[in-house]
């Protein structure tokens, strides 16, 4: 589908896609929360066995919307002896970096007709950034300080329980994330997560988790691997079960939220859900090929990017609630087992053997502009000349 | 141009207060919280500066990694409160004084605080190719630039620190 570029002076639809870009995922994340939480209570009651939220709408629907109207009405409890700034402060960081991050999550391409006729490829992102996955490395890295923060600023010491078993867990975790997502760049070969798509386009075995080795012609399952410990990895960094000891209601009452109430209360739920769809956006945009139909030709290639994108967060989705209604909290000597004794050690050699592969397997055609300058442009990288050097 | 030059202030101003809040704060956690500020302006200066890598590794490493480990240590030892690290007195304040001043003299002296300072040779070209990770990748590796050996002997020494700390926390293994 080809749309015109309509302009209007000297604006036109290329130079706005940015911004409208960045209200649709920023609105996005924000208005689906209550969905994702309805979705998740109604799945979790159907593997139980039981309704689940069904007075509130058609199917439970606005169940969400009436609990949000609840705690926006209740009371803003301030427990005695807490850091007030520290405490206020907390739930505000768990939930702008979750936001944030999305800015540069590419969710769909759109095709525009220029005025000299010809047709550009536009990918629908507000910071097309060449850095983009370590901009949303850097912002979940984070987020840990929210959860931290409650924990220490509320004075209790199941919160602050919480708070360390959260510092802990997420740096522990950050390792094996990092490191597969490194498999996942090198294997796209750039760090723009646009490019990382676009290298992605084709059929479902052109996507990363899935990629065949076309130097040898069998199924190289390293991209499987690197993603399930990217999966494994996003769950635990977002405190999901069965990795949420942050807030083990069987032995921490609540953890790091104990003392919070009312919309502090519903700033963490918020950015908890916010990070499970921006870490799914990653996962569908490195591993899962971003917003390609997994079968290019007709009918599967007639449906918009922009949908199957929202198809595969959807699983993504699925699987977390999945997840917790199927598996049982982890111990935590067995959650940093996992974390240090399994998956560092597998993603690095994950790591070292897709290196491997792609130095000696695969040639790759350089584009001119990046071998061309065999030297790196003069006066930023050379040694720095002494004060005054430059008169 | 004016723009920029209050975006700099402003930046400035955020990243000296960060950094006056980080000393002389009494309660440990705000201070490191001061240090994760100040780190946080440094990347947004980086940024200005169109490095936009290490902006983004300032915030991973410092801000997002090692940040942490010292709010966790600190919670850990219950350092939290405002009189567990309580410093009497001392000479530390009278040396850091005299050592600011050398500091600042040596700056004077190699012309740093005036206004003839030397303008920026960078171009749009240069800016846009300057801060990528390609750029810098190319620096550190190319055997042709002078930086393969620095940073292999950087390389070295964390290693020897890594191995220092497991020889140190396990005696036995």
């Amino acid at each position: 589908m080809v749309i015109q570029n309509y302009s209007l002076g000297p604006i036109d639809l290329a130079s706005i896609i940015p911004y409208v870009a960045m209200g649709t995922i920023l609105g996005f994340i924000l208005l689906i929360v209550p969905f994702v939480i309805w979705f998740e209570r109604v799945v979790i009651a159907l593997m139980q066995d039981r309704l689940g939220p069904n007075r509130v709408g058609p199917r439970g629907l606005l169940q969400t919307i009436a609990d949000g109207v609840k705690l926006f009405f209740k009371e803003d409890l301030e427990p005695a002896a807490v850091d007030r700034s520290l405490y206020y402060m907390a739930p505000v960081l768990a939930l702008i970096p979750a936001l944030a991050a999305g800015a540069a999550l590419p969710f769909a391409s759109i095709s525009l007709r220029m005025a000299d006729g010809s047709v550009k490829s536009l990918p629908l992102v507000a910071g097309n950034v060449n850095i983009g996955i370590l901009f949303i490395l850097a912002l979940s890295s984070l987020q840990v300080y929210g959860i931290v923060l409650a924990g220490w600023a509320s004075n209790n010491k199941y919160s602050l329980l919480g708070g360390l078993r959260s510092s802990a867990q997420m740096i522990s975790y950050e390792l094996p994330m990092s490191l597969a997502i490194l498999t996942g760049i090198l294997m796209s070969g750039s760090l723009n997560l646009v490019d990382v798509v676009n290298s992605q386009a084709g059929s479902i075995l052109d996507w990363n988790f899935f990629k065949l080795n076309p130097a040898t012609g069998f199924f190289f399952p390293l991209g499987l691997i690197a993603g399930m410990i990217y999966l494994v990895a996003m769950v635990a960094e977002t405190n999901r079960a069965p990795f949420d000891l942050p807030e083990a209601e069987s032995e921490l009452i609540a953890g790091f939220h104990t003392e919070y109430s009312s919309m502090k209360f519903a700033m963490f739920f918020m950015g908890e859900y916010a990070s499970m769809l921006v870490v799914s956006g990653i996962a569908t945009a490195l591993w899962f090929g971003g917003w390609h139909a997994p079968f290019d030709f007709v009918l599967w290639n007639w449906i918009p990017g922009g949908i199957w994108f929202l198809a595969k967060l959807t699983f993504f989705i699925g699987v977390y609630v999945w997840l917790r209604a199927t598996l049982p909290r982890l111990r935590y000597d067995a959650l940093m087992n996992i974390g240090w004794k399994r998956l560092l050690p597998l993603s690095i050699v994950v790591l070292f053997a897709v290196a491997t592969v792609d130095a000696f397997f695969f040639t790759k055609d350089t584009p001119a502009a990046i071998s061309a300058p065999a030297t790196p442009p003069s006066g930023t990288l050379t040694p720095m000349a002494a004060p005054g050097g430059g008169q | 141009m004016t723009l920029a030059i209050f975006a700099f202030g402003g930046l400035a101003a955020v990243s000296v207060v960060s950094a006056i809040l980080m000393v002389a704060n009494r309660n440990p956690v705000r201070s490191a919280l001061a240090l994760v500020a100040n780190f946080l302006v440094l990347a947004v200066f980086y940024l200005t500066l169109s490095a936009e890598f290490i902006a983004a590794v300032q915030v991973i490493v410092y801000a997002g990694a090692i940040m942490v480990l010292f709010l966790f240590v600190i919670m850990l030892l219950n350092l939290g409160s405002p009189e567990a690290l309580k410093e009497r007195g001392g000479l530390q304040a009278p040396i850091a004084a005299v050592l600011a001043l050398i500091f600042f003299s040596i700056l004077g002296a190699a012309g740093a605080l005036g206004t003839a300072l030397p303008k920026s040779q960078a171009t749009h070209a240069t800016l846009n190719t300057g801060g990528t990770a390609e750029t810098i990748g190319r620096a550190l590796f190319d055997p042709n630039q002078p930086w393969l050996f620095p940073f292999e002997v950087t390389s070295i020494l964390l290693l020897m620190g890594i191995v220092g700390a497991i020889v140190l926390a396990k005696r036995r293994i």
